[in-house]
């Protein structure tokens, strides 16, 4: 079904990388609007909420910090563009060729994670100059494994939205069940708030839904916050198996019921 | 300017959106439940910060709950009005057919502003007034006409100011070409709005005051609702409110001098 190979691989993401470096504005604009990060830890530093949850401000400043470069390389919007070239009739070309479209999806979702990593090296350099105490740096293996685990929660995320996207194939709209999917992820994600200040009645269940494994589990790790790192691998990748035979299925079920512009 | 020609051309703009809109009648449902899980969801945040605490920047929860619900009402217009009508300015002009707005005999800016309506931000401006009649119990506020003729002139500038501020950035769309995604940074500025001004630190408060004046869209609206604000913040907000409008307006001819259309 998938039928890729190097040579395709690689091509795919040269032309989707020179094809967002000329939208190099667009992806700055992006990268700004995931700061939301950084107004939410003033408000919790400037008013002590984390005495409470015994993390001193330097390392909740990092938490938060983690918690922006995650949100950066792991964004996912395939179900507006699938949505839009479902619209326009484009998917009917990308069905002929001998690949899955997703893949052209994928790359480029990488090729503008490329693009935008200078600006999010740009936008942490400013805060390490408004808060030059919390400059850390993570030891090797726990950044390496922080990349990997953002990897996993961007695959996460695209499987999640592949699926959805794939509804364009009976109801058109999709990208509003995408939006309501989006708010549980930014509550419970633990971008706004670390999953560890969640109250009890939430937290005996939380660990067992993938949103903490998207941002809460890399970003404690990249920080150096105390997180479960086997575990959290362990649920990552159960959530990963778990989502790609759905979306398998639903893609042959949806191409079947596809039809083209025009008939 | 026809006052009545206007109104007529409105009700034929929400007959026409209305109806297109009734097409896709499960969407309304999932952006009602949106709308409704994205409030629960910041009444969540909130209960999080006061589990420790009974004030963040001197306001209590209850009265935070005042500020979630302008922001709600506000989020709600923004959906149902600025949103559909000021992403397409972006299509306009990519397309080309701005030219067929501009050749109508009829203002560009309200034509550009009011052609379309999502219903779905009804719902949402709906639940917002909800939580606050609840609000007005557990403040123990007293409703008179003085306090309602406040509160709405309020939240009116605060309508205005948000309109203008997507308005102005919608209209850079001119030189730019695409500035969908600078909306989208607006939005997440605009996401403050949902706490009190006085929460956030010397140097923000600043920022959210004077380059994108959020501390007048929900902070004052609120205040006033829980009758703490000071006169010279009411009248400085409309004030602000009118500066907005006119320069968002001069702005826009300003930038169709240099609309260059489709084929020159």
């Amino acid at each position: 079904m998938f039928n890729l190979n190097k040579n395709k691989l690689t091509t795919l993401l040269k032309v989707q990388y020179s094809n967002m470096l000329e939208y190099r504005v667009e992806i700055a604009l992006w990268a700004i609007s995931g700061i939301i990060p950084f107004f939410m830890l003033n408000i919790w530093t400037n008013n002590n909420l984390n005495e409470s949850i015994n993390l001193s401000n330097v390392m909740l400043s990092r938490y938060f910090l983690s918690a922006f470069f995650v949100r950066q390389f792991s964004v996912v919007w395939v179900v507006f563009t699938f949505e839009e070239d479902a619209l326009l009739g484009k998917i009917s070309p990308y069905l002929i060729q001998p690949l899955n479209p997703f893949f052209r999806y994928l790359a480029q979702h990488i090729a503008e994670q490329i693009t935008r990593f200078p600006f999010a090296i740009i936008i942490a350099l400013i805060f390490f100059l408004i808060n030059p105490e919390s400059i850390w740096i993570p030891s090797l293996g726990l950044f390496l494994l922080s990349c990997l685990s953002t990897f996993f929660s961007f695959l996460i995320q695209f499987l999640i939205q592949s699926i959805i996207a794939c509804f364009c194939f009976w109801t058109e709209k999709a990208s509003s069940i995408e939006r309501l999917l989006f708010i549980p992820t930014l509550f419970l994600s633990g971008l706004l708030a670390p999953v560890i200040s969640f109250p009890e009645y939430v937290k005996s269940w939380i660990y067992i839904t993938p949103f903490p494994y998207l941002i809460d589990f890399p970003a404690n790790m990249l920080s150096g916050n105390n997180t479960n790192v086997i575990s959290g691998f362990v649920m990552q990748i159960f959530w990963i198996s778990l989502l790609l035979p759905i979306f398998k299925r639903i893609w042959s079920l949806g191409t079947k019921k596809y039809t083209a512009m025009g008939s | 300017m026809n006052i009545k020609k206007y109104i007529k051309i409105y009700s034929l703009f929400l007959y026409t959106s209305i109806a297109s809109e009734l097409e896709y009648k499960t969407n309304l449902i999932i952006d009602f439940i949106t709308a409704i899980l994205s409030l629960v969801g910041s009444i969540f945040l909130l209960t999080i910060f006061f589990q420790n605490t009974d004030n963040i920047g001197g306001w209590n929860f209850e009265q935070a709950l005042v500020i979630q619900g302008i922001y709600t009402i506000l989020n709600g217009i923004t959906n149902t009005w600025f949103n559909p009508n000021l992403t397409e300015i972006v299509k306009h002009i990519r397309e080309g057919t701005l030219d067929f707005v501009l050749i109508k005999p009829i203002d560009s800016q309200f034509f550009i502003s009011l052609k379309k309506i999502a219903p779905s931000g009804f719902l949402e401006i709906i639940i917002g007034f909800v939580l606050l009649f609840y609000c007005i119990s557990i403040n123990q506020i007293n409703i008179n006409l003085g306090f309602l003729f406040l509160c709405l002139t309020t939240l009116f500038c605060s309508i205005v100011i948000l309109y203008s501020l997507w308005f102005l950035i919608s209209t850079t769309t001119i030189w730019f070409v695409k500035t969908w995604n600078a909306t989208e940074v607006l939005r997440s500025f605009l996401y403050i709005g949902r706490f009190p001004l006085s929460s956030f630190s010397f140097s923000l408060r600043i920022f959210f005051s004077i380059f994108i004046p959020i501390a007048f869209i929900t902070t004052i609206p609120s205040e006033v609702f829980i009758g703490i604000a000071q006169i010279w913040e009411i009248s400085f907000e409309i004030i602000v409110a009118g500066i907005f409008f006119i320069v968002s307006r001069k702005f826009w001819f300003f930038a169709l001098k240099y609309y260059t259309s489709a084929s020159s």
